[in-house]
This record gives structure tokens, sequence and C-alpha cells, in this order.
């Protein structure tokens, strides 16, 4: 059984859609990075995953329909929102009572394993933590419990690098086991690289590429062209040109490794890159189509 | 449409753990969220249960005329139209309760928006219906029992310092404690107590309604449209039913449930007033107005399906 599966997805604000017909099947053990610009629809996915919003076409989370079993869906689901909203009133010790006396999967000692590992104190309220300590906390609360599907809306926005890093080492290392799903949005793209398993860019409500990593890195690949190699390099139909210091740097898709040797430096395109490509690619298409 | 074809296989562990935390723990533990949350609930009747005996104990040391001290000591001797201390406690932790009860209601589903804590409320396996319920169950059953309680205990205090003031004074202290029927009092006041939540329940479920809708503003969106409602019946049609209608609903409670209605100006007092069950429980605004209750509540659980954080 897939952890995610919608069929024909769609939400509509008034007159703005923000998803359209959006196609998803993600399999149980997965780390998906869903990437697209402000407005693209991550968020509205993320709530209809969720169960926050109502939406027409078919949705599946865990075998459930999320908006009508949100209760139930959430012992098996955890989320963190893309800013802090953890209310500013709670004591941390508050926190751990409620979340024990509410979820049944929620290990208390582990939560409190992971807090002992910061400078958070149980006395304290959160509104007098910094940022960065309520995203700790957050985190902890959230790795004490066995979920099945874990959801990340912009889960380290606003927080130092130092926190940053801490965030997904912590996730990596002491939380996904292989039996659970990560699925994940962010603008720090560099950071969650080497993280996934899966890429998916959405955009204008549509899913505009999807692919696991392997795929990814046997797919796409990106050149540093010399100068008088360019015209032949433009030959091979590139997805996306540009320039740095000078020199091109040519990507393309599904592309034959050798041939693209004889060009220039042959590497794998960060997931920037291929961000940058695809939407331009895309925003070309829509011109033309105009 | 909800029952999923294929639902995931739960061990029967997992059918344990989960049947021990739906049954009640959901609840339980929302209702002392909103305590930690609203910490005016106890706070503020707290307050009020010590403003009686204080006033009683600076009315002892610094007496306004010579002799108040001993006629406040005796009940019986104190003239009708002056309040005893136990029917003006009762009176003050009644409004108190009302208004915590009122003020609760308009914020209760309009902070976890405005904070965005609703997010994380969400986050867990709460249902809507169990978080409406917790929040109702504040003013319908919390300051209620709260309220008994103080009550209670602020009789037990008043009691206690005029026997010690009889003691200095003289006479033996037996004859005010025996004056002083406990059973019927906890009594009365229980019922009492229970016939305000029946009766204000609708306006616990407007306001709750309210707070879950109103973007800004909870108040003026709980008080307005009634007032509006109230003045143009009186310009069209120069009538007050929707007006003796709020009235009624407000202060028509006690009324009903007690036969002996004090005369204006004195405060109730449940020691003396005759209790009238029957009809209180024949009374159709009653069950209309709990009908109401209802539908407010089940329109609230609804919006907070919809809940975004605003």
């Amino acid at each position: 059984m897939p952890c995610i599966d919608a069929r024909g997805l769609r939400k509509a604000y008034g007159t703005t859609v923000a998803l359209d017909g959006v196609d998803l099947n993600i399999e149980e053990g997965r780390i998906l990075g869903l990437i697209g610009p402000n407005g693209a629809g991550k968020t509205t996915a993320m709530n209809a995953i969720l169960g926050l919003i109502p939406y027409q076409g078919a949705l599946k989370v865990l075998g459930r329909d999320p908006w009508t079993e949100r209760d139930r869906l959430m012992r098996d689901v955890c989320f963190i929102a893309d800013v802090a909203v953890l209310p500013r009133w709670l004591r941390v010790s508050q926190a751990l009572d409620y979340v024990a006396g509410v979820h049944p999967r929620f290990r208390r000692a582990k939560a409190e394993g992971f807090l002992a590992k910061t400078t958070i104190r149980e006395t304290s309220r959160i509104r007098e933590l910094s940022k960065g300590m309520v995203t700790q906390l957050h985190l902890a609360l959230i790795m004490a419990v066995d979920a099945k599907l874990l959801v990340l809306d912009e889960p380290t926005l606003g927080l130092d690098i130092l926190y940053r890093k801490q965030f997904y080492d912590v996730l990596l290392n002491d939380y996904f086991d292989h039996s659970r799903t990560i699925v994940v949005t962010t603008h720090q793209v560099e950071e969650i690289q080497d993280v996934l398993t899966d890429l998916m860019f959405i955009n204008l409500g549509r899913i505009v590429l999807g692919c696991s990593m392997e795929e990814f890195q046997s797919r796409y690949l990106e050149v540093m062209v010399n100068p008088e190699r360019l015209p032949a390099a433009r030959s091979l139909q590139p997805m996306h040109e540009r320039e740095v210091f000078g020199r091109s740097i040519l990507l393309y898709d599904r592309a034959d490794r050798q041939q693209l040797t004889a060009l220039g430096d042959v590497r794998t395109p960060s997931i920037a890159d291929l961000f940058v490509a695809v939407m331009g690619h895309q925003a070309g298409q829509e011109g033309a189509a105009r | 449409m909800s029952t999923p074809s294929s639902p995931i296989p739960d061990t029967p562990l997992d059918d344990r753990i989960t049947a021990a935390g739906t049954a009640t723990r959901p609840l339980y533990w929302s209702v002392r969220r909103e305590l930690w949350e609203n910490r005016s609930i106890y706070i503020a009747p707290l307050i009020a249960a010590t403003l009686v005996p204080l006033g009683l104990l600076i009315s002892r040391f610094c007496p306004v005329n010579p002799g108040s001290t001993a006629s406040a000591a005796d009940p019986v001797k104190q003239p009708a139209a002056l309040p005893t201390p136990s029917s003006f406690a009762v009176s003050l932790l009644f409004l108190t309760a009302f208004i915590v009860g009122v003020f609760y209601c308009l914020d209760a589903l309009h902070s976890e928006r405005s904070d965005r804590s609703i997010l994380f409320w969400k986050s867990l396996p709460v249902s809507d219906l169990t978080t409406v319920l917790s929040k109702a169950s504040i003013p319908l059953a919390v300051l209620p029992a709260l309220t008994f309680v103080l009550i209670l205990a602020t009789q037990l205090v008043v009691m206690l310092m005029r026997s010690i003031a009889l003691l200095a004074d003289g006479p033996s202290a037996a004859t005010v404690s025996t004056q002083l029927p406990l059973l019927h009092m906890s009594l009365a006041l229980l019922y009492g107590l229970t016939v305000m939540a029946l009766w204000h329940a609708p306006i616990y479920g407007w306001l709750l309604l309210v707070s879950g809708w109103a973007r800004r503003a909870a108040f003026l969106w709980a008080v307005l449209p009634p007032v509006a409602i109230i003045v143009v019946e009186k310009i069209a049609f120069n009538t007050s039913y929707v007006g003796s209608l709020l009235h009624s609903r407000l202060l028509g409670g006690v009324a009903r449930a007690f036969a002996a209605t004090p005369p204006s100006g004195a405060p109730f007092d449940p020691l003396t007033a005759q209790l009238t069950p029957g009809r209180f429980l024949a009374t159709p605004g009653l069950w209309l107005g709990l009908g109401c209750a209802g539908l407010f509540l089940f329109a609230a659980v609804r919006l907070r399906r919809q809940g975004r954080p605003i």
C-alpha cells in the first residue's frame, strides 16, 4: 500500500487554482523533497495530505481519507508546519504532558532524552525560548512519536546554519529507519540534496518533475563547456544554459555521458540548478504557447 | 466515503494502546490544557471568594458603628433588606463565573487561530468534536463545579469567623453552627448552578461559535447582531419580543427554578428559596435553549474542522 496516493487532486480558492490535478504516489520508506517557487501549491498539497483543507479528487494517506479522518490519521502522521506554531504560553513540561496524554504512540522518555541534549529546561515557557530552541522542542516532541509519515513544511525557516544542519542530522541519524516516510518542502534545496531519496518539482499547482534521486543522478548531467566547443554542445539540445565566470554551463536531460565528456567537465547538477532549468524551461514553453 | 477500503493493519498491541487512548484521555487533557492557557478561569473566582471573608474581617476590626459586628454574627436578627454575607457571596461568585465564562468563550476558538497554534493542536490525534466539547465544558461544568466548591468554602470560612467572634464576645458558638443547614444549602447550590449552566448554555454556545468564526473583534460580532435585531424590531413594529427573549435568557432561569422570587433588589439566596425543579424542567425555553446550544456547538465543530490560522 502506498503511503500517499493522490489522483487528480484539485483545490481552488475562489478563482485561484492552487492544485490543478496532482497525481502523487509515495511509497513507504522514501524521503521526498517537494520543491517549488512561492505560491506553487506546496503548502496546499501538504494541507490536503494532513486533512487541514477539503479538496477535490481522490486522496488516501496510509489508506485513510485525511479530511474525514484527521484525528485518527494523526496517530500515524506527524507534521511541523511552516513556522513555529507551538503556543507561546505553554510550558515545556506541559507540552510533554499534553502530547503524552492525547497521543497513544508518544514515548515521553524518548522526548525527554532528546531535550536533555539541548539547553531547554522543562520549566520554561515557550515564549522564553529562542526560535532555534522552539524548533528543537518541536522536533523532540515529534521524534518521540512512532509515526509512519512525517510531513515537514519549511521546518528550518528562519534558523541559523548550525540549527539547520543539526535538524537534518538528527532527523536522519536518530529518526529515519526506512519504514518511515518523510515529505519535506524547503527553499534551502542544497541542505536536503544528500538526504532525499525522491524529488518532485511543483509549479502552478502541477507536478512538473518527479523522479528518484538515482534517476536524477543518471538522467541529468551538467557540462562546463569550453568556448570553442559551445556550438557543438548547443546542438545536443541542452535544457538550460548559464554562464559562470565567463564559462558556459549546459544542463542536459538523458544525454550520452561519453558524448558530453568530449565537450568539457561533466558532473551531476545540484537540485537548485535543475530547479532553475526546469522552471525556466517551463516558462519558455508557456511563453511559446501564448 | 470515510471508510477506508484498506485500513492499516494494526497489531493487537496497537489496538490496546489506541483503545485506551480514545476513551477519555484526550478530553481530560484538553480540559487541563484550557486551564493551563486560561488561568483566569480559577484565579478570578478565587479572588472573588476571598472578598467576602476579607470584608467581614475588615468590618470586625474597623466597625463603622458599634454593634454592627454583633448583628452580622447573628443572621436571624439581621434586617431583611441587607444581604447576608452568604447570599452576597453566592451572587458575587455566580456573577464572576458568568463573566469569566463569557470572556473565555469569546477567546476560546479565536486565540488558537490568531497565534497559529491551531496547526500544532491539529497535528495531534484529537478530534474537533473533542476540542470544542472540552472548551464548552469550561463554562458548563468546570466553572459551576469550581463555584460550588468556592461558595461552600466561603460559607465555612465565614461560619468559622463568626464562631471565633462569638467565642471572643461570649456566647456559645453552637447556636450558629446548628443554624447553618449545610446539606440543604449544598443541594440547593448544586441545583442553582446546574440551572444556570443549562439556562445559559445557548449563550455560551453562541459565543463559542462566534469565536470560531470571527476573524477579529469577536465581542462585537457576538453582541451587535442581537442589538441590531432589537433596534430594527423596535423601529419596524414597535415591539420588543427579541429584547424580552434575551432578557429572560440572561436572567430568567432563576425565576423558573425557585419558587420564592427574591424581592427586587435583594440578591438570590439558595438558602431561603424553595426549589421547583418540576417547573423548571417543564419550561419550553429550557429545551429550546438547549437545542440552540446543540446547534451552535455543532456549527462550531464544523468550523473548527475548516479552521485556519488568521
